[in-house]
């Protein structure tokens, strides 16, 4: 067989297999510029006269000396609603402390949803205006990030946690980084 | 005339559509509450903000979009630059947090080579291909054309012989 034949079989050969690639890509799923970097510089106050203990607030100082994750949500927003169940099962996990960036919430509507559903955070900030969030590269909630004891951003997950990314990617990074 | 009546109501048409839809007239995303002072501060955010992407709904800008998060970022640009900041430093602002895809208009640098570079190789790609192709064609139409043998001959005469003959030529 002459070999020119061979070509437009190669070249779409190649087109599939690009389009492939492409078809399995989530576009809606912005890779971080934020990783393997420190966290930014902040300080959260915590949810104001509230009876959550976790509501200290916390800074970019509290989140070095051990692994951390720090998850972004609100009672607004409804996939939180769906991953919550997930973060308490997180919480048991003695390795990391999690931290909740509440964006853009009302304290006392982020206060009546922790009750509701269980407070799986160490400590909670909220960010009333979202411009601590825009620091953080955050563009939707949820979004959750882990973050090493040096305090470098390693992982980022944009939209709610499912069982398999909790069991798959997350906790694996989470004893991967505790080593 | 029914032409002329078809012609009418397609004026008629277009005149309400270039009246609806005169640039003026659209909705902005901008509030006026947003903008500077500064008319010419004002000209260079608005600039600013047609190359930052909405990550919302990531094929508008933020300047187009209607999200929350186009809004805060619009305010943002807005108070980097009262505070003194270059386009260049507003821009570099933006993606240290979002990253390159924030841009509309992709950076050129080693990664994206392949992306501004692309469709020019292609180009030239094809270009060499039809000159490759046309040049040994034109090869072999000279070389390969030797003599009819009268073997040969004798084959088209009896080939066109026959077409002759189906076609009633004599």
């Amino acid at each position: 067989m002459r070999l020119v034949y061979v070509i437009p079989l190669v070249v779409f050969a190649t087109v599939a297999a690009a389009f492939g690639v492409g078809l399995t890509l989530k576009p809606n799923v912005v890779p971080s510029a934020l990783i393997d970097k420190p966290v930014p510089e902040f300080t959260l106050a915590g949810l104001p006269g509230d009876g959550v203990e976790s509501g200290k607030g916390f800074s970019s100082a509290d989140l070095t000396g051990r692994v951390s994750i720090v998850n972004v949500f609100a009672s607004w927003c409804f996939p939180c609603r769906v991953e919550h169940p997930l973060l308490m099962r997180l919480a048991r996990n003695p390795k990391v402390r999690i931290f909740g960036l509440n964006y853009k919430d009302r304290p006392e509507d982020a206060r009546a949803w922790l009750k509701e559903l269980g407070n799986p955070y160490d400590r909670i900030g909220a960010d009333r205006d979202g411009r601590i969030a825009i620091d953080w590269g955050v563009y939707g909630v949820p979004e959750t990030f882990i973050i090493d004891a040096e305090g470098r951003i390693r992982y980022k997950h944009v939209g709610p946690i499912t069982p398999s990314d909790l069991d798959e990617i997350i906790v694996p990074i989470i004893e991967r980084l505790s080593e | 005339m029914k032409a002329k009546h078809r012609t009418v109501v397609l004026a008629a048409i277009l005149a309400v559509l270039a009246l609806t839809s005169a640039p003026g007239d659209r909705a902005l995303a901008v509030k006026p509450d947003e903008m500077l002072a500064d008319a010419a501060m004002e000209a260079r955010a608005r600039a600013i903000s047609k190359g930052l992407r909405c990550l919302v709904c990531q094929n508008q800008s933020i300047d187009d979009s209607n999200a929350e998060l186009a809004r805060d970022l619009r305010v943002l640009v807005r108070q980097r630059l009262k505070a003194g900041d270059s386009d260049e430093a507003v821009f570099r602002f933006v993606v240290d947090r979002y990253g390159d895809f924030v841009l509309l208009k992709p950076p050129m640098k080693p990664v994206t080579y392949i992306l501004w570079f692309g469709p020019l190789l292609i180009l030239l790609g094809a270009m060499a291909t039809l000159v490759f192709f046309f040049i040994r064609r034109r090869g072999t139409r000279i070389t390969a054309s030797p003599a009819l043998s009268e073997d040969d001959r004798r084959r088209l005469e009896a080939l066109l012989g026959e077409d002759r003959d189906e076609r009633g030529e004599r």
